[in-house]
């Protein structure tokens, strides 16, 4: 085979064709020459139906995870709402799943279509959970795993939360790339599928989003069981959007059209994801507004052609919460509930903690995932890596907090709070990075396809595209 | 010398300062791109020199040696004495509801 140019600029002009060949779909058949593509024909496309991905996951254990009542931070939420106020507070247990974690869902289908087109690995670039889950599946449908983490600052020093990904990916036998701080990994991982000829098993995908409709509608058959009703919220921790975008569509699947679709992310603002320097003085690598908004707000900066995660369709709200109280959050969770789980996936949790204040007792908050937890990705190792690089971590209000300065472990839990992020801000903020580089008017199909991106009407666009040129 | 089978880490300079990309932080594009993997050493060599290896998975990367069968050096840090009161103040507040119910 006649080897193509290798460096970045080559390797970067031939990622479509790269993508085409690594993901066995042409992104080309969903476009409409515009702005718009046909989501829903994309998330159809493969032709997995929700029962054909429960089918997928119960052959690799992934799935039907317990829901488990979280009484006594029920009690403590009672103790500080106004009275008649807390929901209960229930959370499905995602770190029973195979490698630990709900990323085993988004990465069973991958596996399997993989396998089943004839694919002989799979590739993924990722520093979370999700290595793990791609490497755990990919074992069970017998392909090899390659997996592309950013990991180090140019110290050469590494967050320990993500050496201990990195660690359990090569305990699953995967190989391992580890890089850098710079979204150039980009180029590596390409290079990657394109010498492997593997499957892009990215987070992205429309079967990474399909195999987490699953949670979505079993926390909801599982609620309605245990309680008579759908939960009347349910709290999702965002980062990419695949979490809110898949879970919510399950919601939808399931019937429970009128349960609230809160997303959480740890508040990191004015730290650069991309900065060798801001790099190590974060304490989450992951459910954060780093990447919780860009990707909010520009969905197809993903690794694929067309991301799949579209939050802004799915979400009625979405708040912040600060990195200290994850960390107290999840001590409670171990010493209140005897479940040591997290940290960074009890983002939602926290949120839920605060938001169950403002609902009636009657009511039913759902968290969506827990995670596993263990060297390296625990309160402990993260808060001591965070004093080793600077940062202060004291008692106090958190919402003093400056991320990257300090870690303000809340005083009293009456000080766990929720912080508002402006949706329709956000909307905005995503019309304005739409219409970047268009040089005519958006047609009829592109305002109708913006109108369902922003779940809004197609006069509100015609509205805030004003507003954009004024 | 590191024997030829041994368990070793590489590192490739994916991309020098010069060449990394226009849109990263200055502090970024003045550091290279690195990457490191592990693999099987296909020949003798000596710390330092560029060297074959073969991957987990049997891929063949070239890289310079820099270790011999890294350890995970990642643990679970010093406890962290703030945090030790917070199992305490939530107890305080779900206690007296927990006693509640049993009573009833």
């Amino acid at each position: 085979m006649s080897r193509a140019g290798k460096s970045y600029h080559e390797v970067m002009a031939r990622r479509n064709e790269i993508m085409k060949q690594s993901l066995g779909l042409d992104y080309s058949n969903f476009e409409s020459g515009g702005l718009a593509f046909d989501y829903e024909a994309m998330m159809s496309h493969g032709g997995y139906t929700l029962e054909e991905v429960r089918h997928i996951q119960t052959e690799t254990g992934v799935g039907n995870t317990p829901l488990l009542e979280l009484k006594n931070l029920t009690r403590a939420a009672r103790a500080l709402a106004p009275k008649g106020k807390g929901a209960r507070i229930f959370i499905k247990d995602e770190s029973c799943n195979p490698s630990g974690s709900f990323k085993d869902r988004r990465a069973s289908v991958s596996c399997h279509y993989a396998a089943k087109k004839g694919y002989k690995g799979v590739v993924s670039a990722t520093s979370g959970n999700y290595g793990a889950a791609v490497a755990s599946q990919a074992n069970m449908r017998n392909l090899r795993t390659v997996i592309v983490q950013e990991v180090f600052d140019s110290r050469g020093i590494g967050q320990p939360e993500i050496m201990e990904k990195g660690r359990k990916c090569e305990a699953y036998g995967a190989e391992v790339l580890q890089c850098t701080v710079g979204p150039e990994l980009f180029y590596s991982f390409l290079l990657v599928l394109e010498e492997t000829g593997f499957f892009n098993a990215s987070l992205y995908t429309p079967f990474s989003i399909a195999g987490i409709e699953t949670l979505g509608t079993e926390l909801v058959e599982q609620t309605r069981q245990r309680t008579g009703h759908a939960p009347d919220a349910v709290v999702i921790t965002h980062a990419g959007g695949g979490n809110v975008t898949g879970t919510a569509r399950g919601l939808l699947k399931a019937g429970a059209a009128d349960t609230l679709v809160v997303g959480a992310s740890v508040d990191l603002a004015g730290l650069h994801m991309a900065s060798d320097v801001d790099f190590n003085r974060k304490s989450f690598t992951t459910g954060h507004t780093g990447f919780g908004i860009p990707f909010a707000t520009l969905p197809d900066r993903a690794d694929v052609p067309r991301n799949a995660a579209r939050p802004l369709r799915y979400l009625d709200r979405y708040v912040t919460v600060s990195q200290g109280e994850v960390f107290c959050i999840t001590e409670a969770l171990a010493v209140l509930e005897g479940l040591e789980r997290g940290p960074a996936g009890n983002t939602s949790l926290t949120a839920a903690f605060a938001l169950a204040q403002e609902m009636e007792q009657d009511q039913i908050i759902v968290v969506q995932e827990t995670e596993y937890t263990g060297a390296g990705k625990h309160v402990t190792a993260q808060l001591t890596f965070a004093r080793e690089n600077g940062i202060e971590v004291r008692l106090g209000d958190p919402a003093e907090q400056v991320p990257g300065k300090n870690i303000i472990i809340p005083e009293h839990p009456s000080l766990i709070a929720v912080k508002d992020v402006d949706l329709e801000n956000l909307k905005r903020s995503y019309l304005r990075n739409a219409m970047k580089g268009q040089t005519t008017a958006p047609s009829e199909t592109d305002l109708a396809f913006l109108a369902a991106e922003l779940r809004t009407d197609v006069e509100t666009i015609g509205i805030w595209l004003k507003e954009t040129k004024g | 010398m590191i024997a030829a089978g041994s368990w070793v880490q590489i590192e490739q300079t994916v991309l020098r300062p010069e060449e990394r990309a226009p849109q990263i932080p200055e502090e970024t594009k003045k550091t290279p791109l690195l990457l490191w993997t592990k693999g099987f050493l296909k020949h003798e060599a000596r710390l330092g020199d560029i060297v074959e290896v073969e991957t987990i998975i049997g891929r063949t990367l070239q890289g310079k040696l820099v270790a011999f069968n890294p350890p995970y050096t990642h643990g679970f840090g010093a406890p962290i004495p703030e945090l030790l009161q917070v199992g305490q103040s939530f107890r305080q507040l779900a206690q007296p509801a927990a006693k509640e119910e049993e009573e009833r």
